[in-house]
């Protein structure tokens, strides 16, 4: 045993433990535990989505997946991503940047709002676009008169999007750059940077790796969301139905094989962001690690 | 160049952090701003570089007004005490940065930053470690490399905050007397902060000792040390003894008795003297004398520091004595001071 210490004294063997140590019995328990959890809750229900979406043979989870309504919702929830991840990736720099750098009144505020979107159930997320732009609502009638369409339609999908997303990014970075303090970008102002080049050269190479994590989690989660898309999207068959929306559809009409390979791209998705950040932190350990020292 | 600050009063919120500050920085000198945490002297040094504005008051550089000009436009090296290196960049990519990012008008030539950051790398005595990130140096290897990088861009001024607070006392040694070499070699206006006086005694031409947002007292190390103008500067730098005494007939009483010191021209009335465990001589009279209970010694190196108890001035004072003077507890000393000061009220 590793974390044994043999003592021999006067013949007989005895094992003194390291004092953070645990009986076998404890350790075996509590890692046995661990793995069931785990296998349970995890492995199971995932192992699950794959079987079911399979069983009837690779052919029919090619099939139902290139249905066309199937298939505009993977293009819809592509579309979505394109542009919430983006606008969430700028918002969310200038966000921190601006917490995390400078001193401002109302700073604790702001970094409450920041947190807003975690706080409240996407449900009620969605329902401030129904209320602000439905059309009884004060900004309803004058889009109506414009042919603006937001609610039940892509741009509403977008905003809701962009809303639960919110703090992904911010919420990454601003810890980071608190962290980091302001001296790099004095001391490249020092040496005649401009603002752009300091930030650009500087600024942005010290929270690449947070961000980048930020932003794997931001998209992430603008694919899988489902209570906020499914206040405004009104769900139109293969107008304004995103993946997570079209899963339950095919779901509750008892289509289980293409409820499940939708499903499955979804939980791909999750795998795939996971596998690329265990990666990016094998890869880079010692640039990130780096980068959180001063 | 030729720094000058005039009349600079600077507020953080409500509070003063620098009073009506001014001070003339000579062309190709190496000044120390001292002073204990607190005293603006950081303050002072960020305003000359332009990462602070002034409330009020003027910085010169040269006879021009640097006052209204940005950091960048001041064109000065700032040396910081947690050396802010660009981690994700090259020790060569660090020291050639200020030279990178100017405009293709004014930018030298590839082959020429390299050339002019490896000279530098060398004056600093880093060659060969150009490849380097920073997390690869040691503490003292990085400051050098945050040196050169400040240097490369022919600054107007160097400023150092805290240059050697975050290094062992070994290397800070060491890096002060480099520090001095390169000086000497480069002959850049330099003005470093520091709260540690001898590391400002033993560097610098001359020196400033600040304290609650003003300056004390300017002068040269030996200046400072021999002839501090104010208690503060006498309590602050070296190690210091206060007694109480009076003035009568141009003679310093303590009690009853005359110490032997004379004050020709000072006023009757109390006062504070001040002297230095060192600038004392030992008497065997007791007349013309300050006596004193020892109560503790103790041998540092060379010397033997006696703890006197003075019991006419109901304090405590201590004297260096030569490490063959042997005294026992208990026992009474005699003494004069042969160099002080005294502070009236």
């Amino acid at each position: 045993m590793a974390h044994d210490v043999t003592t021999t004294g006067t013949g007989n063997t005895e094992l003194v433990r390291v004092a953070t140590s645990e009986s076998r019995f404890a350790r075996y328990g509590l890692i046995g535990t661990a793995l069931c959890f785990v296998a349970l809750f995890l492995v199971l229900p995932l192992a699950a989505v794959f079987t079911e979406a399979m069983r009837n043979g690779p052919g029919e989870f090619l099939t139902v997946l290139s249905d066309p309504e199937t298939f505009a919702a993977i293009e819809l929830t592509l579309l979505v991503a394109v542009i919430a991840v983006p606008l969430n990736l700028v918002f969310g720099i200038a966000a921190a940047w601006a917490i995390a750098k400078f001193e401002f009144k109302g700073k604790a505020f702001l970094t409450t709002l920041i947190d807003l979107p975690f706080s409240v159930s996407p449900v009620i997320s969605g329902l401030v676009f129904v209320l602000l732009f439905g059309s009884h609502s004060l900004l309803g009638p004058w889009l109506q008169s414009h042919g603006i369409q937001i609610l039940f339609a892509v741009p509403g999908i977008v905003l809701a999007t962009v809303f639960v997303t919110f703090p992904f990014v911010a919420r990454e970075l601003i810890p980071l750059m608190q962290e980091q303090g302001t001296s790099d970008e004095e001391a490249a102002l020092s040496l005649g940077a401009s603002g752009w080049q300091t930030f650009w050269y500087v600024t942005l190479p010290n929270i690449k790796w947070g961000l980048l994590y930020g932003v794997l989690l931001c998209n992430a989660r603008a694919m899988g969301e489902f209570g906020a898309v499914s206040v405004v999207s009104g769900h139109i068959r293969g107008l304004t139905n995103t993946m997570p929306l079209q899963v339950e559809i095919l779901y509750n009409e008892y289509n289980f094989v293409a409820a499940f390979a939708v499903a499955t791209l979804l939980a791909l998705l999750a795998l795939v962001t996971l596998v690329l950040k265990s990666l990016l932190e094998m890869k880079y350990s010692e640039q990130i690690a780096a980068s959180r020292r001063h | 160049m030729e720094v000058r600050v005039q009349n600079i009063r600077k507020e953080f919120g409500r509070f003063p952090a620098l009073n009506d500050v001014s001070l003339d920085i000579r062309s190709g000198e190496l000044i120390a701003l001292l002073g204990p945490s607190g005293s603006g002297k950081t303050t002072l040094l960020r305003l000359i570089a332009g990462l602070e504005s002034p409330t009020e008051g003027t910085v010169y550089f040269g006879n021009e007004d640097a006052s209204r000009k940005t950091v960048q436009q001041r064109n000065i090296g700032f040396v910081f005490q947690h050396y802010a290196l660009f981690r994700h960049m090259t020790v060569l990519d660090n020291v050639s940065f200020g030279l990178t990012i100017r405009p293709s008008g004014r930018r030298p030539a590839k082959a020429d930053i390299r050339k002019r950051a490896l000279e530098l790398l060398d004056l600093v005595q880093l060659s060969g470690l150009e490849k380097r990130y920073p997390a690869q140096l040691s503490g003292g290897q990085r400051q050098r490399v945050a040196l050169a990088r400040a240097m490369a861009v022919e600054p107007n001024v160097l400023l150092l905050d805290e240059p050697f607070g975050a290094l062992d006392a070994q290397v800070r040694k060491e890096l002060r007397r480099w520090l001095r070499e390169i000086h000497d070699r480069t002959g850049h206006t330099t003005v470093f902060v520091t709260h540690d006086q001898d590391e400002a005694l033993e560097l610098a031409d001359r020196v400033v000792v600040m304290s609650k947002g003003q300056i004390e007292q300017i002068g040269t190390p030996d200046e400072i040390y021999d002839t501090p103008n104010s208690p503060f500067v006498f309590g602050f730098i070296g190690e210091s003894n206060i007694l109480p005494v009076r003035v009568e007939n141009g003679q310093l009483w303590i009690g009853d008795r005359s110490i032997g010191v004379s004050a020709q021209g000072e006023a009757d009335g109390p006062g504070q003297l001040y002297f230095r465990p060192h600038d004392i001589e030992l008497l065997d009279s007791s007349d013309g004398c300050i006596t004193g209970l020892v109560t503790v010694t103790r041998r540092v190196a060379g010397t033997r520091h006696v703890e006197l108890d003075i019991d006419a001035a109901h304090s405590k004072v201590e004297i260096e004595l030569p490490p063959e003077k042997v005294t026992s507890d208990h026992s009474r000393i005699a003494f004069r001071p042969t160099r002080w000061k005294l502070f009236r009220d």
